[in-house]
């Protein structure tokens, strides 16, 4: 039994992980733990992750959570090229603060716009007002432009010349209010830059390929949501939309 | 630059000494044997802060030499000149390593353990023993540290708690309060500064937040093992005892029904020696001392538009 990556391509950190490992030609079976159908609260998945998040990893008997420790793990066992995640302690250091940073500053703020835009209509049947959005734009703004000032600043990557861990964890964030309609990239030119020589680090087709599912997330808005998932949902939904 | 070391060592280069002896002339700043490259590292701390515990216990446990540089963030010290040079982010904690600064705990730990080769028990080289401390620091910020933030704020916006808190350390509490609790509902600053405590279902809910993944820490990360990892104390012991020490020591006794993690509280206070543990929570043991402090008008007044600004 080999590699077994547990994904929805709907998530963010599913994405830098899939897109990590295909880049990098790592062997995996690509286990789909479908987020919409409630896999996620499954018995048979808790093995895998108690948890119940995606993504998660397992290695013969060795399971793992967490995108960034999954992404450290596979560059480690794969050996894949430096610049992922660099050797030289000072390049790693701002590899590892990058992700740190991350968490609570760009993961929390992307992921909203989908929630207000798509997700909480589609699970509850309400529209949530434009202030609400803006609000969530708002904060993001103000992350990226932390992220422009401190992270990337004239560098073509975050930790310099190549791309690294860093910049395909904070992309497939972004990505994700691209595909709501929110184009946080106009009026933005150094990210925009930044934006698609990641795209072209990665490869044009994988990266597409990974955002398939969230640049036609609207062809959702028709999709059966299982009602268990509903109630797990309901602490989270009713505090987004107070 | 102190002169504690001895005359057998030098001054490196770097630090424009002079060069007494060729044999122990040490070119680089970075170089671990120099003393003088040793005290080359900066770091930026309020040991108010549960991430700044962790980085000091971890450089004072491996005798790990550097300048404390105190900051005091309820003076506001985070938004000076001087320290958005070290920190654009304005955070604490913050490292200055000669030319080299570095934010976020959890880089600056790993950074420290890699340039000092500190014991392999701290972020074993052990590939799934280190990916196991690498997931639980991930899983720490939105799990743990967001919840202890939060409640701690609230908690410090109680009057009773506070009571000579000034308007100002008030207003800022209220402001972060606004900042960080709401994601979907401005709460309104102005009612803070004057004379109103925080609402106590906010403060209930910030606890009721921390009830699952307590439960979490115990059942995925803890399990039957002494400690997160396995047999020995790692960073991510230092930085959930940490953490979990800054409601501890306002009152709130949080792991009361929970003794197999009450038990991992001590043996991490244990392995890291109470007399460092002790000191290093002396500030938050003793949070009713600042009470007294005094805020300057002219800092409340500089401080305003800042604090603004974060709730804009």
């Amino acid at each position: 039994m080999g590699l077994e990556l547990y994904l929805d391509l709907l998530s963010q950190p599913c994405r830098a992980v899939y897109i990590f490992a295909k880049k990098n030609n790592i062997p995996f079976e690509f286990k789909h733990v479908e987020l919409f159908k409630g896999q996620q609260y499954r018995e048979e998945f808790g093995k895998v992750n108690i948890l119940k998040k995606v993504p998660a990893l397992k290695d013969g008997v060795f399971t793992l959570a967490e995108s960034t420790a999954i992404l450290l793990y596979l560059s480690r066992k794969y050996n894949t090229p430096d610049h992922w995640y660099p050797s030289d302690t000072q390049k790693r250091a701002r590899v590892d603060e990058y992700l740190s940073w991350h968490h609570t500053n760009i993961r929390g703020n992307a992921g909203k716009a989908l929630w207000i835009k798509v997700l909480i209509p589609l699970l509850t049947g309400q529209t949530l007002p434009p202030e609400k959005l803006q609000e969530v734009m708002d904060e993001l703004a103000i992350s990226l432009k932390q992220f422009e000032e401190k992270f990337l600043q004239d560098k073509p990557f975050i930790v310099g010349s190549e791309i690294s861990l860093a910049d395909l964890m904070a992309i497939v964030e972004l990505m994700q209010p691209i595909g709501v309609g929110c184009a946080i990239f106009e009026d933005r030119p150094k990210l925009s830059e930044w934006r698609n020589r990641v795209e072209e680090a990665v490869g044009k087709e994988l990266f597409q390929e990974a955002h398939e599912i969230i640049l036609n997330i609207k062809e959702l808005s028709n999709i059966q949501i299982d009602p268990q998932l509903k109630e797990h949902l309901a602490p989270v939904l009713r505090k987004m939309m107070k | 630059m102190e002169r504690s070391f001895s005359s057998v060592y030098l001054l490196c280069s770097y630090s424009q000494g002079q060069v007494v002896s060729a044999s122990m002339h040490h070119l680089s700043p970075c170089c671990s044997l120099c003393p003088a490259g040793r005290m080359g590292i900066e770091l930026y701390l309020d040991l108010l802060s549960p991430p700044c515990r962790s980085v000091y216990i971890f450089a004072k446990k491996n005798n790990i030499p550097f300048t404390f540089k105190q900051m005091e963030v309820l003076k506001g010290q985070q938004h000076s000149d001087g320290f958005g040079k070290v920190n654009i982010l304005r955070k604490v904690p913050a490292l200055k390593d000669g030319g080299f600064t570095l934010a976020e705990s959890p880089a600056i730990l790993t950074y420290l353990s890699q340039k000092y080769k500190t014991p392999d028990h701290w972020y074993p080289l052990d590939m799934k023993k280190r990916a196991r401390v690498d997931e639980y620091l991930s899983w720490h910020h939105s799990a743990i540290r967001s919840s202890v933030f939060k409640i701690f704020w609230l908690k410090n916006m109680d009057r009773t708690f506070c009571p000579r808190a000034s308007t100002f350390a008030k207003g800022l509490e209220g402001l972060w309060l606004t900042k960080c609790l709401t994601d979907w509902r401005p709460l309104v600053v102005f009612p803070l500064y004057m004379d109103q405590t925080a609402p106590e279902e906010k403060l209930q809910e910030a606890l009721e937040d921390l009830t699952i993944p307590l439960k979490q820490l115990e059942e995925k990360f803890l399990q039957d093992k002494p400690f997160l990892v396995g047999n020995m104390i790692s960073l991510a012991d230092l930085v959930a005892v940490t953490e979990l020490m800054q409601l501890i020591a306002i009152g709130y006794n949080i792991l009361e029904d929970m003794p197999k993690l009450v038990e991992w509280r001590n043996r991490v206070e244990k392995a890291v020696g109470k007399e460092l543990f002790q000191e290093v929570h002396k500030v938050i043991l003793n949070f009713q001392d600042l009470n007294s402090m005094l805020i300057e008008p002219q800092l409340k007044e500089q401080m305003k538009p800042r604090l603004l600004k974060m709730v804009a």
